[in-house]
């Protein structure tokens, strides 16, 4: 119970930093058309920002199935890497079952503060570790999806940029950081929007024009710059 | 609402799997560099592509949408957290559509 209160304590500034960001998911869905408590529902069952994003925007243009699922699988695979590296640093002791549970926990966020964390993670703390951020995640989006009718249009104007805020506060300093990654960034920012503006690219769906924006900024990075380092070099 | 209810469905395994399947199964290390470096830019190349251009369209009017994205750059350059850069771009969107 300790250790759960412990995680607990350490997911929530986590908590309070997705706030907005869930609010302004909710907003942005009501207001797109889709019912009320879909918002909720995605947040609750899928606990991602970019994905979650780029999934209602699919949703709203009637996608396939398998356009969704490959879309959310490539915007996803970075969880891939993150979740390799906390198998070397979780309790080896915990079994399926607990390492199932823990790691639909796992997001940019709560990778990054459980990978500084001391020590070896156990699944009690791991466990109150992901249940604040899912709550504020969850709370969030359900807040923005019931309080967007008493909400000024100002402000949820101003709220739209609010997702796009933190990823630019994700991918600038890291190509501050990096010029490897201020390359990739600048490909793949360029290509996706030669995609939007050239109006031969009209035929391509939005969520392909994503993938292939970012494979194509991912796969010139690999290959102009391989990374040599190990498999845990994730920033 | 079969179609977006499925939707939902297929969005959260295919955000569950790449989550759950190395933590639960997988024990070894990948060793292909190629592999090893697309992963690494995957987390960029997919936000910036997510960013660019949507930000511009992304608050109602193309000039409050520009100058929240260099405030945002400029405070993201800065160092400054996630909350803070996305709560100053809302501020100085907010502040320019009232005028």
């Amino acid at each position: 119970m300790e250790e759960f209160i412990k995680g607990c304590k350490k997911g929530i500034p986590i908590a309070l930093g997705y706030f907005p960001v869930s609010f302004s998911f909710g907003v942005m869905v009501v207001s797109s058309g889709l019912p009320l408590g879909m918002a909720t529902l995605i947040s609750l069952t899928n606990l991602t920002s970019s994905g979650q994003f780029a999934g209602v925007s699919l949703m709203l243009a009637y996608s396939s199935y398998v356009e969704v699922a490959f879309t959310l699988l490539l915007i996803n695979a970075r969880y891939f890497l993150m979740s390799l590296s906390l198998s070397q640093k979780i309790d080896q002791k915990m079994n399926t079952l607990q390492r199932m549970i823990i790691s639909f926990g796992i997001t940019d966020e709560t990778f990054s503060v459980a990978s500084l964390q001391e020590g070896i993670l156990t699944f009690r703390f791991m466990l109150g570790f992901i249940t604040t951020p899912i709550i504020g995640w969850t709370l969030g989006t359900l807040c923005g999806e019931t309080l967007t009718h008493f909400l000024p249009t100002s402000i949820q104007n101003a709220m739209g940029i609010a997702l796009y805020g933190m990823f630019i506060a994700i991918i600038v300093p890291a190509s501050a950081k990096s010029s490897k990654i201020l390359k990739v960034v600048l490909f793949s920012g360029i290509v996706s929007m030669i995609f939007f503006y050239v109006p031969v690219f009209d035929v391509l769906s939005s969520g392909l024009k994503l993938i292939l924006s970012t494979l194509i900024g991912a796969i010139y990075g690999a290959m102009r710059y391989p990374i040599v380092s190990k498999g845990c070099d994730v920033s | 609402m079969t179609y977006y209810l499925t939707c939902i469905l297929v969005m959260a395994i295919f955000t569950y799997l790449p989550r759950m399947l190395p933590l639960t199964c997988f024990r070894k290390e990948i060793t292909s560099p190629f592999i090893q470096s697309l992963l690494y830019y995957v987390p960029y190349a997919v936000l910036s592509a997510l960013t660019f251009p949507s930000i511009f369209y992304s608050t109602g009017d193309i000039f409050s949408s520009i100058v929240g994205c260099f405030i945002a750059i400029y405070f993201a350059y800065k160092g400054k957290g996630l909350v803070f850069v996305a709560c100053a771009a809302m501020i100085c969107v907010y502040i320019i559509q009232l005028f």
